[in-house]
């Protein structure tokens, strides 16, 4: 017996996703697919970063071979012109008539073209296929102000590719008093039309376009008050059109306003032809979004297959980003008083717009919306689906929770295991939970290929993250946190087996706890454990360094290094800044200080290197380690020999504590500051340790950072002599070095560590864990090792010999090293 | 039918002018090349000292390695971390990125490089 034919009309991504499906469910079909336009389906939701440089390629849901490799017969570019349901037959465009047995109807929709005298004129668009891109993006090359017409998601995303092609002046015309409409409140529209505004982009509401004006290509558009806008394009998003045309020719039902109606087996009116998508009209609705189009692809799929499953409406909410802007809508977004109570929060300055509904006993959220700050959207979202009791602060819900233990919800894993996590893919927590409990997966990579969660829109990638972390925790399975490819283990563990091994070289430490040649994400890593356990001169082994490290400089644009002698404490004499200036004379070097008081020199050739460090060390100089994951600079204060506020000698003991840690290398690199006083001109409560004079000795701070997450010292010990102050600092600084992850800072260290600042007070102060003996003479060995790198490279010919552009030309500097003249100094060429 | 191609060998340096597992440059008329002594496998690499992301002569200062189930050999230049096959000389990710690579042999102590 032959297999029964289904035929899928339309091969979009609901279309597309009905074969995956059906394919999953069962292969007991022949499937024939027929689609309008020239390519197999594409990610029709992403369209827009077609203009970002992704390619039609790159938007496939699938390749050719796909359809091949699934005996699913694909006819392109071939629209269906006609059902004859007596017959049970279709007509293609290219004349193919074929039977079938089951028809899916997933014909989409069309932008939705309002009849205004001139829509037919050169430069109007409509923004709904590959196609229409193209022709955009011929247009926009000429044109210098667009316009799109719409203010809905839709028209938003055109007016964001309309910026991305270089339009220098977009508009957007909206009808309605506000933008999205259907999605958010006059508020948050007012909200997103500031952000928006500022972005650069003109927005007009209330406006009705009455006619376009122009010979044979768009030149104006004229309102219904009689203004005009000078435009050379125009781009319509004034919402959509199901595709029904073929289902009315055939005599199925469809709604008055449009669409396919449809039982909640996603049945027509016919039980033989189905219809999914956009073109589907469920209960006088038409579902816009991918993931109700998904769902009702599985529902058809479904009782095809006998299975049993219905299509019930689905929830709209909404999150994504346009153009940098967060925009949430969720559960009932629109709901007001008297039916619920409703709590809000603007801020004009941020543009931030928060809204959520409660119901009036204050126990259930209903929904909300969230611009400018949508981190929340998840959670928010699972509280409403899964009717979670809010907790008595419910404004914590967007606040975040102010003062107190207490967080605000209970996280990821208080969620009931029907919550639904991907609603693209319908995945529930418990889903995502079983198969890291029995399928083994334990990251997101995984999880896609186990559950498809997170495979299409994205949005719940975060949440699933976390529930894989949090199941394996539950578990008391270890999450791992390896350091790359070639070694199963964190720098931690890998620090205590390299120590335990007593392995001095990279070979070593790879053949016994590795696998593979290494790569440079390990090697680096590699190479500052052995240094903080042995403190061997690192240029012995060059090549597991990072090229910094290697050459002992940091490399900058143009291939050419900067130089940073130390200058401790920022303290300096004249007869040194006449050395640094000369040397920077001499070898053409630019020179600024830099923000931890001292003076860097760019522009250095790689064969200079040596020249200008023997001149550096002749005039007393030693290696800064600016290149180095190390202790960089202890900014000081002028402090009480100076300063008439000054309470201690803060220069002196800024000196000192550099030059005890000068040298020692960490996962990251290290900054401290003392202060002569709480005034704090050092800033030492934005170092890794910070160090301020009180009347009675001086406050420890740690953990502070500057940087992309500014974060403040936390108080470690208060009013401590110098000498407590050294002991606290060589355990904490130890103990850092030891248990820190690769690449991070002290700040974020603290972040991670479980129990925190009161845990590290413990350790640190306490001694809870009996380490602050060992971390001290363990800090001690390193501070008795230290060496200038920059003196045995010098004094020492094979290792110099490395510091030459060409091998077999020393002498030769790399002739692409180009400089520009800039205020009397030079700098590099732009690349 | 065979196909000939011309290859000329240029000695490019002795084989303790590049580091172990190291790289180092070489000046062949105004070509720069990266030479490679991938010690742990025994195995000499070559390829043009240009990095193609921002057009700076890096690569033979960048650190090599191995990726994937086949130990693909790779080389990662310093600026940006721009990984390249030492093999095909494509760049490991999604960049679509190529450097030329060039045959090296090893002849009593010295090494020599293939130019097409």
């Amino acid at each position: 017996m032959s297999k029964p034919t289904i035929i899928v009309v339309g091969n979009g991504m609901v279309g597309y996703k009905f074969c995956e499906k059906l394919l999953a469910r069962s292969s007991q079909f022949q499937i024939i697919v027929f689609g309008e336009e020239p390519r197999h389906a594409y990610d029709r939701v992403h369209l827009s970063e077609y203009f970002n440089g992704k390619t039609a390629d790159d938007l496939s849901l699938s390749t050719l071979s796909w359809y091949a490799d699934n005996d699913i017969a694909l006819h392109l570019d071939d629209p269906i012109q006609e059902i004859n349901r007596g017959e049970k037959t279709i007509h293609s465009l290219k004349g193919i008539t074929l039977k079938y047995d089951y028809l899916v109807l997933a014909t989409g929709s069309s932008a939705f073209v309002p009849d205004i005298p001139g829509i037919e004129k050169e430069g109007v668009f409509v923004y709904r296929t590959i196609e229409d891109l193209e022709l955009i993006k011929a247009c926009a090359a000429n044109a210098k102000c667009g316009a799109v017409m719409g203010g809905g998601l839709l028209g938003l995303e055109a007016a964001k590719a309309l910026i991305d092609l270089g339009i220098t002046e977009t508009h957007v015309i909206e009808f309605a008093p506000r933008l999205m409409p259907r999605q958010i409140d006059s508020a948050g529209s007012s909200m997103l039309q500031m952000k928006l505004s500022q972005l650069g982009l003109h927005i007009h509401l209330n406006k009705s376009t009455a006619a376009i004006v122009g010979d044979k290509k768009i030149s104006s558009l004229k309102f219904n008050d009689d203004s005009l806008l000078t435009v050379d394009m125009l781009v319509i998003s004034a919402g959509i059109r199901p595709r029904d045309e073929l289902a009315k020719l055939a005599g199925l039902h469809v709604g008055t306003r449009g669409g396919i109606m449809v039982n909640e087996k996603m049945q027509t009116s016919d039980e033989h032809i189905y219809a999914i998508g956009e073109c589907a009209l469920y209960e006088g609705m038409i579902y816009g979004l991918i993931a109700p189009g998904y769902e009702m692809a599985d529902v058809a799929a479904a009782h095809l297959t006998a299975a049993d499953k219905g299509f019930y409406g689905y929830d709209m909410s909404t999150k994504l980003k346009l153009i940098g802007v967060d925009v949430a809508s969720f559960g009932d977004a629109f709901i007001t008083e008297p039916d619920c109570r409703t709590i809000l929060f603007e801020d004009t300055h941020k543009g931030i717009y928060k809204r959520i509904n409660i119901t009036n006993d204050g126990k259930n959220l209903l929904g909300g919306i969230l611009i400018g700050d949508a981190e929340a959207y998840n959670m928010l979202l699972q509280t409403v689906n899964n009717k979670i009791v809010l907790p008595p602060d419910p404004e914590d819900l967007i606040l975040g929770s102010r003062g107190g233990e207490a967080s605000a919800g209970a996280g990821v894993m208080s969620l009931p295991d029907d919550a639904l996590i991907c609603s693209c893919e319908a995945v529930t927590k418990g889903a995502i939970c079983s198969a890291v409990n029995d399928g083994g997966v334990t990251n997101v990579d995984g999880m896609k290929k186990c559950t498809k969660a997170g495979t299409g829109c994205g949005g719940c990638v975060p949440l699933v993250k976390d529930l894989i972390a949090g199941t394996m925790k539950a578990n008391g399975q270890y999450v791992k946190n390896v350091i790359c490819e070639h070694f199963d283990y964190s720098r931690q563990e890998l620090f205590d087996l390299v120590k335990i091994g007593g392995l001095k070289n990279y070979d070593l430490v790879l053949d016994h706890y590795g696998k593979g040649d290494g790569c440079e994400v390990c090697k680096p890593v590699v190479a500052s454990i052995l240094s903080s356990l042995w403190n061997d001169v690192i240029v012995k082994q060059e090549v597991i360094q990072d090229s910094n490290d290697r050459f002992l400089a940091n490399i900058q644009k143009g291939g050419t290094y900067s130089v940073v002698p130390r200058i401790p404490g920022g303290e300096i004499t004249p007869d040194k800044l006449i050395v640094i200036g000369q040397v920077a004379k001499r070898y053409g070097l630019y020179t600024k200080i830099t923000g931890g008081q001292r003076i860097d020199m760019f522009g250095a050739h790689l064969s200079d290197l040596p020249l200008i460090w023997e001149e550096l060390i002749d005039a007393g100089f030693e290696s800064g380690h600016a290149y180095g994951k190390a202790l960089r600079t202890v900014k000081s204060c002028v402090g009480s020999t100076w300063c008439r506020f000054g309470l201690h000698d803060s220069v002196t003991f800024a000196i000192e504590i550099e030059d005890r840690y000068k040298g020692i290398r960490a996962p990251h690199k290290i900054k401290g500051g003392v202060s002569g006083c709480v005034r704090e001109c050092a800033e030492a409560q934005s170092k890794d340790f910070g160090i301020i004079a009180t009347e009675k000795g001086w406050n420890l701070y740690v953990c502070g950072n500057g940087g992309s997450k500014p974060q403040h010292a936390q108080l470690l010990a208060t009013d401590i002599d110098k000498e407590t102050l050294v002991k606290y600092l060589d355990r904490f600084l130890m103990f850092y070095i030891k248990t820190a992850d690769q690449l991070t800072r002290t700040a974020t260290w603290l972040n991670k560590l479980d129990g925190g600042m009161s845990y590290l007070k413990n350790v640190i102060v306490n001694d809870s864990l009996g380490l602050g003996e060992q971390l001290e003479e363990e800090m001690q060995t390193l501070v008795n090792t230290y060496h200038c790198e920059w003196k045995e490279a010098v004094n020492n010919p094979a290792m110099r010999k490395r510091f030459a552009h060409f091998i077999n030309a020393p002498e030769e500097k790399d002739p692409t090293a180009r400089f520009e003249p800039m205020r009397e100094q030079v700098k590099a060429k732009e690349w | 039918m065979e196909t000939v191609i011309a290859t000329e060998w240029i000695m490019a340096c002795y084989v303790d002018d590049v580091p172990e597992n190291g790289g180092s440059c070489i000046k062949h008329g105004d070509e720069q090349i990266a030479i490679f002594n991938f010690a742990r496998r025994n195995e000499w690499y070559a390829t043009q000292n240009l990095c193609p992301h921002k057009q700076q002569m890096a690569i033979s200062r960048g650190m090599i390695g191995s990726t994937g189930e086949n130990c693909e050999p790779k080389v990662a230049c310093p600026f940006h971390k721009k990984a390249f096959s030492l093999l095909t000389g494509e760049c490991i990710g999604e960049e679509e990125l190529t450097i030329k690579t060039y045959p090296v042999k090893i002849t009593d102590g010295m090494v020599f490089i293939g130019i097409a």
